[in-house]
């Protein structure tokens, strides 16, 4: 279909600027032209996978674009990289978000630019090739390889408990990972294959299913994170950057949805059934407990950050509930999520780099002065609360549409999650917009300047796209998502 | 085979051995700069010995049959060890310049230790086996106390002669009870012999622990690892580097071969004990190391902690094993080589780095050393897309082919706990705000800057061409 390795491409060009980065010689000067080619190489990243949408074939289930090579000379290990449905629009979000970042951190980053761009790129490669990898130890390697960057972005450039947040993040998650590597050995031992495509049959007995159900559960709940695997995830958000909690909320808590169905479902079908109430149960718990803790926060970005524990519940919920409508909701959920949570982390970001601080206290009465930001902010709250019409609501509805098929416990559980979502946004937007202003610093708060517009606007106008026209993305990934729930159906009826 | 007598001396050991005494007399007829010079001779000589082991045939070794065995896995090891032993020539040079420690016996020295690691390597014989580790580690003893109005150099020196001395009572001992109830010192004699009988009798077990506790001393594993921080921390920063890096090798190769040449048939007897040597240094080598100040017994108990996990490779005990334990070695020769390069050309205030918490600000100072420094760390904790990782890969494969799955299980949680302290080197580098800037001087030779280069190039690039290595390693018999 397309004679030049689009794939690769998207996912070394990051790391090629990196490299060009890496020779650009740092000084007061100089950093101006850092932050340009880092711009421009997301920029071209971004680019290049909307091409990868725009030629993607929609009547196509398996994997597209698919470049394999050899890797490993011993043992069955390709350097196999493709597309399908469900991984198209974690790269578009990874791509998209990326050029965000850099945007967002134009300013407000002073030390150490060169290092944070690089880290950044090198980041971003990590991500897409993650997404991107059919081979399960590529995969695996990108997986782990992501802990790199974020580390050095939240332990350099974060707040002042980052050395905390930074060991914790990297520890926390290498755990997890670790047994996943296990996990990938003993399937290779089974099977003499590495390849994701393949492994999605049946090829375990129970007993080993279970076992490595478990070990990937381990790395994907820390990840993603499902309650009580989450408390590295408050700490990580409130210390880091305002552009490292974007991806973080962005596209790193997506590894582990993604990871659960692309193996636990995929490949580990029956373990899944066996399964299953643990995952349901854990969810409702995150969704409701993770609801209430946010509504008694004070700092705006561990609310949002505890909002991202609740909203994650209802993408586990739909994942597992291993039906189309959930599979959906679940996927539409952690799109939505992507791009709502980041917007909010930006938003975040915007007063934090006027005020320098982020307590709720502090604030009130901002729609005084900043009218503009208000109704952005506004946006992504409703958006986070799942008000129809956008982003946020598709992928709620459609979650509790399947879970009725299951069971209205969870039904209830879910929405009552939605309902207390709307709590605590509401009432977050109502301390720190409305009234009027009674601080005297923010008497001259300045509204969201150039800059500020061309991060938020993009966002604002995709989250509305999403809730208007559903149907845009959710035709690419629909065939994919019915080959795994078909092949679990196949599977579990026997 | 001899129809020529000359041959005698292409056979590597011995044009080493007559290559070595060449050195001493070079070096003691030579008047000024005689340390350098007689360095740049000893990097001459173990090159030489490189392409002679490379190109060695069977042919050579006919005389010597009964003593030595001759093998891929043992011509790979032997080639590592001499790569290792010159690019630790190679960094320390100016090392013992700054130090004004400029004694021409220490590259001597570290070629007659070189030549004892073949031996040892390859000996295929008790008796030889002995003398080998004896002469590999007499040379050590004194290269540990080579900085003599130094105490801490007397001091390891010492500690490290009579601990080491005490091993290697405890080897021979092992050593005459297999004798006595086999009847034989040859490797494959013992093999054969025991090849008739489904148990080993209380004497041959005694004989086998006892051999067991000695070889475990000389890797350093654990409970047997005492000596290992405190000869690093005393002796002066090279000798550690030369300790860390070379010694190792060889004492893997020959526990390698130890436990799957003649005891290959009783697996379950020596299992047993590498199963704790190898637990128990991966989870001491990650916990005692969290708590150093000192970079190298910090480097110590790292060193340690890669020792368990070559250790899960012997206890699987298959074709896998030999091939990870080779990549691992590799890996781990090449990292420690990084480092050690690093270190000796490190001075905070004029003095060579000790402390880890000098460390701070280097980010800001030397960004390319600092960047240097973090790879090689999260290599060291098998992070991919390091070559770390994939030496750690290669040791669960060989585990999970032997289903050791609660092995493998502790070993990744170990690396867990071992990512801690390494990541700990890079929070100083990088994390922590440093007010005075500008006290640490990087100072690296040309000669030492190619080796470091390299050893950057291999831990990064591995991942493009993995197979380069792995196909060498697949190989390999034993």
């Amino acid at each position: 279909m397309i004679d030049w390795p689009l794939v690769s491409v998207i996912i070394f060009l990051p790391l090629i600027g990196a490299l060009i980065i890496l020779f650009i010689k740092e000084d007061e000067l100089t950093s101006i032209n850092i932050k340009w080619a880092a711009l421009l190489t997301t920029l071209g990243a971004f680019i290049l996978s909307l091409i990868l949408w725009l030629r993607f074939d929609y009547s196509n289930p398996s994997y597209q674009y698919e470049e394999k090579f050899r890797w490993f000379d011993d043992f069955n290990f390709f350097y196999h990289v493709g597309v399908d449905g469900i991984s198209l629009f974690m790269i578009l979000l990874s791509t998209f978000l990326t050029p965000l970042c850099i945007l967002a951190s134009w300013n407000n980053i002073k030390k150490r630019v060169k290092e944070y761009m690089l880290s950044f790129l090198f980041l971003e490669t990590v991500m897409i090739g993650m997404f991107a990898s059919i081979d399960i130890l590529l995969f695996y390697i990108f997986f782990e390889a992501v802990l790199i960057p974020m580390y050095l972005i939240i332990g350099i450039w974060g707040g002042n408990r980052r050395i905390y947040a930074s060991f914790k993040f990297f520890l926390y998650t290498l755990l997890g990972s670790v047994l996943m590597l296990i996990a990938i050995i003993v399937m290779y031992r089974n099977t003499s294959s590495m390849s994701i495509e393949f492994l999605q049959g049946n090829y375990f007995s129970y007993n080993t299913q279970l076992f490595l159900w478990l070990a990937f559960f381990a790395s994907f709940a820390v990840k993603i994170p499902m309650w009580p695997f989450h408390t590295w995830l408050p700490d990580a958000h409130v210390e880091a950057p305002t552009a490292g909690s974007v991806i973080l909320a962005g596209v790193l808590l997506k590894m582990g949805g993604y990871g659960f169905i692309r193996f636990s479902l995929g490949m580990l079908p029956e373990a899944t059934e066996f399964f299953i109430p643990l995952i349901m149960t854990l969810s409702i718990v995150a969704i409701v407990y993770t609801s209430l803790v946010a509504l008694a926060q004070t700092d705006i970005k561990k609310l949002i950050a505890y909002s991202s524990v609740a909203h994650m519940g209802i993408v586990t919920i739909g994942i597992f509930l291993v039906n189309q409508q959930g599979l959906e909701g679940a996927m539409m959920q952690m799109i939505s999520h992507g791009l709502v949570s980041a917007a909010l982390f930006l938003c975040v970001g915007v007063i934090y780099d006027r005020m320098h601080t982020r307590e709720i206290e502090f604030y009130g009465g901002l729609v005084q002065r900043m009218p503009l930001y208000a109704t952005v902010f506004m946006i992504f709250m409703l958006g986070s609360v799942g008000l129809p019409g956008t982003s946020g609501f598709i992928g709620e509805f459609l979650v509790i549409v399947g879970a009725f098929k299951f069971s209205s416990y969870v039904v209830i559980g879910a929405a009552f999650g939605i309902i207390l979502s709307a709590v605590y946004m509401l009432y977050l937007y109502k301390r720190i917009i409305f009234g009027t202003i009674t601080n005297n610093k923010l008497a001259d708060i300045l509204d969201i300047n150039t800059r500020e517009k061309i991060i938020l606007i993009p966002l604002a106008i995709s989250v509305i796209l999403l809730g208007v026209f559903p149907n845009l993305f959710l035709d690419p990934m629909r065939l994919s998502l019915e080959l795994i729930i078909t092949n679990y159906e196949i599977v579990n009826a026997k | 085979m001899l129809n020529n007598i000359y041959n005698i001396f292409f056979i590597p050991e011995i044009f080493l051995a007559c290559s070595s005494f060449v050195c001493l007399l070079f070096g003691l007829f030579l008047k000024k700069n005689a340390f350098r010079q007689t360095s740049n001779l000893a990097v001459f000589v173990l090159l030489l010995t490189i392409l002679l082991v490379y190109y060695d045939s069977e042919s050579n070794f006919a005389n010597y049959k009964s003593l030595f065995s001759h093998s891929s896995f043992i011509n790979f090891f032997k080639i590592l060890a001499l790569l290792g032993s010159i690019a630790s020539i190679i960094i320390s040079k100016d090392y013992f310049s700054g130090i004004k420690l400029k004694n021409f016996e220490i590259p001597i020295l570290f070629l007659f230790s070189t030549l004892g690691m073949m031996l040892m390597i390859a000996s295929n014989n008790l008796m030889s086996m002995y003398l080998a580790i004896e002469l590999q580690s007499l040379s050590l003893y004194v290269a540990a106390a080579i900085k003599r109005d130094s105490i801490s150099s007397a001091e390891s020196g010492v500690k490290y002669f009579i601990l080491g001395a005490l091993s290697s009572g405890i080897l021979l001992y092992g050593f005459s009870l297999i004798y006595g109830f086999t009847g034989s010192m040859n490797f494959n004699e013992i093999s054969f012999y025991l090849s008739k009988y489904d148990n080993l009798n209380l004497g041959l077990i005694f004989g086998l622990v006892f051999v067991m506790v000695g070889l475990a001393f000389k890797v350093s594993a654990v409970p047997f690892h005492m000596w290992t921080p405190d000869v690093y921390e005393g002796a002066p920063n090279s000798i550690t580097g030369f300790f860390a890096i070379v010694p190792k090798i060889a004492a893997v190769a020959l526990i390698y071969r130890f436990c799957l040449v003649p005891f290959e048939n009783f697996y379950l007897e020596w299992s047993q004990i590498i199963l704790f040597l190898s637990i128990a240094s991966m989870f001491l080598g990650a916990i005692a190391a969290i708590a150093q100040s000192n970079i190298k017994r910090l480097l110590a108990y790292s060193s340690i902690g890669h020792i368990g996990y070559i250790l899960i490779a012997l206890v699987a005990a298959n074709d896998d094993g030999i091939k990870a334990a080779s990549i691992y070695m590799f890996s781990y020769m090449i990292m420690n080589v990084a480092i050690f390069a690093i270190l000796l050309s490190l001075k905070v205030k004029n003095e060579y780095l000790i402390n880890i918490s000098d460390l701070k600000g280097l980010s800001k100072s030397n960004p390319i050393v600092s960047l240097s420094i973090s790879i090689i760390m999260l290599s060291m904790a098998g992070i991919p897309p390091f070559i770390g990782f994939f030496g750690k890969f290669y040791v669960f494969i060989a585990a999970i082919e032997q289903e050791l799955y609660v092995l493998s299980v502790l070993g990744v949680l170990a690396s867990v706990i071992s990512a801690f302290y390494y990541l700990r080197i890079i929070k100083i580098m990088y994390f922590d705000e440093s007010k005075s800037e500008g006290i640490i001087n990087f100072q690296i030779s040309f000669q030492s800057k190619i080796i470091l280069s390299l050893s950057l190039f291999l831990i990064i690039c591995f991942i493009f061409y993995p197979s380069l290595l792995i196909n060498i390693s697949a190989s390999l018999t034993i």
